[in-house]
């Protein structure tokens, strides 16, 4: 028998709950129905295949294609960066360092994540760019390959912090039998306690592809506002982000097509994000050790 | 025992209850005495304006109303006014929909916005504050580019050009055969809307793929880094930035001519050459502030547009756009 006080308390937080799922569906719903409304005009297929993105001028084309090759060259560059350095860290941090030395270095990494991404844009832009200038020749101003460090230099605290985390969770047993056994601290650290927390590092890794992916103000900064298809990193490149900035910034007719074409960019994005964190969900699930 | 135990200690407790008392009188006391001085300062403030004053628009006119805030916040400090860069067309959206008094604006308002003016009722007056003219930009290092004609920048820059002209030598078979990066202001700026009407023939007429922005900014830094760039934008730009870009004169028939202050006032750098306006509208003109800061423009932008890089307007020109926005501001009252 519930008092009502209970049953009131429990009613006002299943109701907290509900609002962040209510919101994801308004999101969702937002989405889709101006982009049911874009691809009412322009089919999926010229979407996805066609390789230049101008729908803003006289020459309509509506490819995604350089938009995504934008987004992907700089989270790739990103990811390249921060994996060895976040996961190095982590390793180093629950193998190596003193437990004093883990407290302190942990909230100073938590600092490279907090600093606003605007200042992070314009380091890119002023700092790297022309540092890279100097021995990369071609280089233009705006570039992939300056918004991809930086972009990755902003999410080392997210693998480290995650794979550390999922490499202190391991039980000690395990490592005290390797050392038992003879093994340096070399190989207990890459063959046994990185296999054993390699669900948890992948995991922390997708997430962090998914920040990167997500990126706006890095990449509107220092990767340039031209949409073309390429792999080269010295190129300028236009990401889904920086697209949806320079758009809604402009003077777009609402319900135009040009209006349309955010929402089309806005679901992409949301689909790769949302892919990725299924993915990320799922190894997790099937590949957790489950210890004692 | 019991008795003088209590007296002493009903004593203690009045003790601090008095003290606590006689600071909470002694504190009061002393707050109200502050607050004496401030209806003194209200007094001489009073007749100093208030209000504010929402100006957005053209990038190209924004360092000229930017520079006549900074002059009128000394004369009017009490007067805030704030100043966006959406571009003319972005910014002629919000002032249509009146969430602006003032719109910067380097080129004429178009058919369609007006229409949207008068659906909401909105009236406004075009006023001409200086002259401007479009440079055409090449990074320092370009050694290859001695000037455009008028029918090469078509070339490159028309629609058609998408995708199809790309590199150097398609323009000038003696240019280098590597492909240029271009630069301009994004679709929402008067700068290119005014470029392709007089260039391409059509305004609005443009290829999409080259790296746009509102912001005059980025663009500098762009052309500045790359060797192979270019680009266009208003000749204030290039004044504050010469160290790092390089100007390239137009041709137009009868020879290459740079702009400069000469130049754009006569017309000799044509089709470049433009007017730039500010529009006011009739809700804006009725507060007090937005008239002062009005009046205040015409009457200083003169002195003020030649230090930015633009070219002013002959005296008896300023001396007539001041009439017209006070005959617009008698006809609304």
């Amino acid at each position: 028998m519930k008092k009502t006080s209970e049953k009131v308390i429990e009613g006002g937080l299943a109701f907290s709950a509900l609002i962040t799922i209510l919101t994801t569906i308004g999101i969702l719903w937002v989405l889709l129905s101006e982009s049911i409304g874009f691809f009412q005009e322009v089919s999926i297929i010229d979407f996805l295949t066609d390789t230049q993105w101008t729908p803003l001028f006289v020459q309509k084309h509506y490819g995604i294609l350089p938009l995504l090759s934008g987004t992907f060259l700089t989270t790739a560059i990103a990811v390249a960066v921060a994996l060895p350095i976040g996961l190095t860290i982590a390793i180093y941090l629950s193998e190596y360092a003193p437990k004093s030395l883990r407290k302190k270095v942990k909230p100073a990494l938590e600092i490279l994540a907090a600093v606003p991404t605007v200042v992070y844009g314009f380091f890119a832009l002023t700092v790297v760019t022309p540092f890279l200038q100097t021995f990369i020749p071609g280089l233009g101003s705006f570039n992939a390959i300056s918004a991809g460090i930086v972009m990755g230099i902003m999410i080392i605290p997210l693998i480290s912090s995650l794979s550390e985390d999922a490499l202190f969770a391991i039980p000690k047993s395990l490592r005290e039998a390797s050392y038992g056994m003879g093994a340096t601290r070399f190989q207990t650290a890459f063959k046994v306690a990185v296999p054993s927390a390699s669900s948890g590092i992948v995991v922390s890794v997708i997430l962090a592809i998914a920040r990167a992916i997500g990126e706006t103000m890095i990449v509107s900064i220092a990767a340039g506002q031209q949409p073309i298809l390429t792999m080269d990193p010295r190129d300028a490149v236009e990401t889904i982000t920086a697209y949806i900035v320079q758009v809604s910034l402009g003077d777009v007719q609402h319900g135009s097509i040009e209006y349309k074409t955010i929402f089309a960019a806005g679901i992409t994005l949301f689909i790769f994000t949302f892919i990725l964190n299924n993915i990320s969900y799922w190894i997790k699930k099937k590949y957790q050790e489950k210890y004692e | 025992m019991q008795s003088y135990f209590c007296g002493e200690y009903r004593n203690m407790k009045t003790m601090k209850t008095t003290n606590l008392f006689a600071i909470l009188l002694i504190s009061t006391v002393l707050a109200s005495c502050g607050g004496g001085s401030n209806t003194s300062d209200n007094a001489s403030e009073s007749s100093k304006l208030t209000g504010t004053v929402k100006i957005d628009g053209s990038s190209t006119v924004y360092p000229i109303t930017e520079a006549v805030a900074e002059e009128f916040r000394t004369e009017e400090p009490d007067v805030k006014v704030t100043i966006g860069v959406s571009g003319t067309g972005g910014g002629f959206k919000k002032f249509s929909r009146g969430e602006t008094d003032i719109n910067d604006a380097s080129r004429p308002i178009k058919e369609k916005e007006v229409k949207v003016c008068e659906e909401n009722n909105i009236k406004s007056v075009e006023l001409t504050v200086a002259y401007d003219g479009l440079a055409v930009l090449i990074n320092q290092e370009n050694d290859w580019v001695d000037h455009f004609t008028v029918e090469e920048l078509k070339r490159i820059w028309e629609p058609s050009a998408q995708e199809n002209i790309t590199s150097w030598n398609q323009i000038r078979p003696e240019w280098p055969n590597e492909p240029f990066s271009l630069y301009g202001p994004g679709v929402a700026s008067g700068t290119y809307d005014y470029f392709t009407e007089v260039i391409v023939g059509e305004s609005g007429a443009s290829r999409g793929d080259y790296t746009a922005s509102e912001d005059d900014n980025v663009l500098v830094q762009g052309i500045a880094g790359d060797k192979n760039s270019i680009g266009f934008f208003g000749l204030a730009y290039y004044e504050e930035n010469k160290d790092k870009l390089k100007l390239v004169g137009v041709d137009n028939g009868t020879g290459a001519v740079l702009p400069t202050t000469e130049t754009v006032k006569t017309g000799i750098y044509a089709p470049l050459s433009r007017p730039i306006f500010i529009y006011v509208s009739d809700a804006g003109a009725k507060q007090a502030a937005v008239n002062e800061f009005v009046n205040f423009y015409l009457n200083n932008a003169g002195e003020l547009v030649s230090d930015i890089g633009y070219i002013a307007l002959p005296e008896q020109e300023y001396a007539t756009q001041l009439t017209k926005y006070t005959n617009f501001a008698k006809g609304i009252k």
